[in-house]
């Protein structure tokens, strides 16, 4: 059993979560992964780990309410325990060497997004942060990215805070007006990341994506987590989860991510019924 | 008096139009009166052949003798001697090449039914000995087993006796590996495994589930923890895919998932939050063991046709006779000497057919086994929403890269000697991790064999 040591409500539909995990603590880098189990009937799912303090033994989650299993750990509460923590799993983010690096974050990608930031900012890489939301009631770590950043470009697509678009435009304005980037790194939905790649592609800047698809195992065993990149199916929990942008199958990996959407779905509003009951 | 009956006692069986709609023990195992009753077709002989075919030389005809005395416990303490999981063993062991492979009495009929036996020995325990096992006197000394599946579990029972302090880590949440993860309820019942490992914790043995090594923890820390002997247990867990068009489409599993969810996960119950595709027409590609656990599956989560696409004959299939017959009589289909070339999609990117080709069979190859050749305009189309590869799997590379100095083969395996000794002092190995995708009582033989070795390295760095 691993004890939740904090638990914060970054935005409505955003929870951070310290686990009590030393072993994970202990070797956890930017770029990897944990899998956890809420309970004895729970499905194992993977989450990016967002931080880490090795003194203290514990392992930072944030994670997006989307489904029946993010449901059911957000009812947990500070000093409650989940039933599985496993990890550190995948390869992490290579950070080394770099001089001047782009950050490209979307939504809660943002909290993947910062370990790497400020990993690369304590290295002394010079670091510019674009991090965009769906509005301003969405927008989480903006100071935390704020104190890593020689740079930041805070977006979101009704302009309720920072500016009004999406994160490309930002990131062609920097480019265009002649930041010269060793990388850009990106992380977030999906469909961000395909256009922040098609992006970097016509000025040939190297990029590279963190995935987090659906997975059980984390250590290679299932392969649920396959994807097509450069022709050659990957494992993302092994080979991964970070990538060469320009050669993943974007399309693959949405419609692969979508799998069990109608199940998730059924589930989903299972939970919240009985959610409700315990509530009234 | 010998029972002098050519054939063994039929096994009691659950109906096969029954039982491919629920995941309940499909064979339920001998009465007392069936199992005195079989015993007494064992003739005792002197050289007892059947012994040199056990992987972990069970004395046979001993316990069969208390058998027919009608004293079951007496006949468990016999096999636990020699057997860490008897109740896994008598469900999944390949008797038939094994043991009862040098049955005298199968010269002229068949063999003993030894491995039924053995079930209801186990079983005959569980259900009436109430005590558990007794811990051990202490040595004094650490050893550390990475994998708690049938390799590893067995060295660290064997371990645990000689009295070593032993601590198992298992990268998933649940001990047992492929017996958890892999081969299904109907086949085995999780609770028979949990109650051999718990009389494994009985002995001392610890387990640390989420413990991946390479990851949480290398074989180097280990050793600076303390730990004077490692034995690698960690199995064959990657799965292996064909590298055909199609096979990342929605729809598409390997083995090692598809029975992952269904077991360990327990998909097939309706509280489970792990999902699984509910599909009406499932081919699985392989001819072994893994491939008819899968097929039996897919039926019993409700599809309305399993297929089996195998490129070779029946004849040629590594599955044991046992699981073809319990497939066929699930109405489980056979497609043999049919091979895939390319899966199907929707615009959706859901499987919606399997491109097959017809095959026959050629001159015999390295194996022994005549080479399937594709038939000339043989191409046809399979109508399925879902497909399982079952085509093997190979070692995972986690530990092999993690831990320096340790050998491995071109195809991943670790290099050990016939005790389990690997490149690296004080690292032994063996199962699935050593020899690539075998049986459960291979790896336990492998197991039990390692444990002896490690036990002589500790005394010797201590002597």
């Amino acid at each position: 059993m691993y004890k939740i040591i904090k638990k914060e409500r970054l935005n409505p539909t955003v929870t951070l979560m310290e686990i009590e995990a030393s072993a994970v603590a202990e070797k956890a880098e930017p770029g990897q992964f944990i899998i956890l189990r809420v309970d004895e009937k729970g499905e194992r799912i993977p989450l990016t780990v967002a931080d880490f303090d090795r003194d203290k033994g514990t392992v930072t989650i944030i994670f997006q309410i989307v489904g029946a299993t993010t449901k059911k750990l957000d009812c947990k509460e500070e000093g409650e325990y989940i039933c599985d923590f496993v990890g550190p799993l995948g390869v992490a983010s290579h950070t080394e060497g770099l001089k001047k690096v782009a950050v490209v974050g979307g939504g809660v990608g943002c909290a993947i997004a910062y370990p790497i930031a400020k990993k690369l900012h304590n290295n002394g890489c010079e670091v510019h942060s674009v991090v965009g939301f769906r509005n301003k009631d969405l927008v989480i770590l903006e100071s935390e990215f704020d104190k890593v950043s020689d740079k930041l470009c805070l977006m979101t697509d009704d302009g309720s805070c920072g500016e009004k678009g999406l994160v490309t435009d930002a990131l062609k304005k920097l480019i265009d007006s002649g930041e010269k980037y060793d990388e850009v790194i990106t992380i977030g939905p999906l469909i961000m990341m395909k256009f922040v790649c098609a992006l970097t592609k016509e000025y040939g800047i190297k990029t590279v994506v963190s995935m987090n698809p659906i997975m059980i195992d984390g250590t290679g065993m299932c392969g649920g987590c396959r994807l097509s990149v450069g022709g050659e199916t990957k494992f993302a929990c092994v080979d991964g989860p970070d990538f060469d942008g320009h050669l993943v199958d974007f399309d693959e990996a949405m419609e692969r991510s979508n799998m069990y959407k109608e199940f998730e779905r059924k589930r989903y509003e299972e939970e919240c019924n009985l959610f409700k009951k315990e509530v009234n | 008096m010998a029972n002098m009956s050519l054939v063994k006692n039929p096994m009691p069986v659950q109906e096969p139009l029954v039982r491919n709609k629920n995941f309940k023990e499909v064979a339920l195992g001998y009465t007392e009166e069936q199992a005195i009753d079989e015993a007494n077709r064992c003739l005792g002989c002197k050289n007892h052949p059947c012994v040199g075919g056990c992987p972990v030389a069970i004395d046979i005809p001993n316990f069969i003798a208390k058998v027919k005395e009608g004293d079951f416990e007496g006949a468990y303490q016999i096999i636990s001697r020699s057997s860490s999981l008897p109740a896994v063993c008598g469900r999944v062991c390949p008797q038939e090449t094994q043991c009862e492979s040098k049955c005298v009495r199968g010269i002229k009929g068949e063999p003993v039914a030894i491995g039924r036996l053995e079930r209801f020995v186990a079983d005959w325990h569980m259900a009436n000995f109430k005590g558990m096992p007794q811990k051990p006197e202490q040595n004094g000394h650490k050893a550390a087993v990475i994998g708690a599946g049938p390799s590893g579990l067995t060295c660290a029972g064997d371990l645990a006796r000689m009295g070593y302090k032993v601590t198992v880590f298992e990268a998933l949440h649940l001990a047992g590996g492929v017996l958890v993860y892999g081969i299904p309820e109907f086949r085995l019942p999780k609770a028979i495994v949990q109650k051999e490992i718990e009389n494994l914790k009985a002995l001392g043995v610890e387990i640390n589930t989420n413990s991946v090594i390479g990851r949480t923890i290398t074989v180097d820390e280990l050793f600076e923890k303390g730990y004077e002997a490692i034995f690698i247990g960690s199995g064959a867990g990657l799965p292996r895919f064909m590298n055909i068009p199609g096979e990342n489409l929605k729809g598409v599993y390997s083995a090692n998932e598809y029975l992952t969810r269904t077991n360990l996960m327990k998909a097939y119950l309706p509280d489970s939050d792990t999902p699984i595709m509910s599909a009406k027409n499932v081919a699985v590609v392989g001819g072994g063991n893994v491939a008819m656990d899968a097929a039996r599956c897919a039926k019993r989560l409700g599809a309305e046709n399993v297929y089996i696409v195998y490129r070779r004959g029946k004849e040629e299939m590594p599955a044991r006779n046992e699981e073809i017959e319990h497939a066929e009589e699930e109405e489980i289909i056979f497609k043999t000497l049919n091979n895939p070339v390319e899966i199907l999609g929707d615009e959706h990117k859901c499987v919606k057919g399997m491109r097959c080709v017809e095959m026959e069979l050629g001159e015999p190859d390295e194996s022994g086994r005549r080479r399937p050749v594709v038939k000339e305009g043989s191409e046809f189309v399979l109508d399925v929403d879902c497909v399982i590869m079952s085509i093997g799997t190979s070692p995972n590379p986690l530990i092999r890269n993690t831990t320096e100095g340790l050998d491995t083969q071109k195809w991943g395996g670790i290099i050990a000697d016939e005790n389990g000794q690997t490149s690296r002092e004080g690292v032994f190995a063996g199962g699935d991790a050593v020899t690539g995708a075998a049986t459960v009582i291979l790896a336990m033989g492998a197991g039990k064999t390692a444990a002896k070795a490690m036990d002589e390295y500790i005394k010797s760095k201590n002597a």
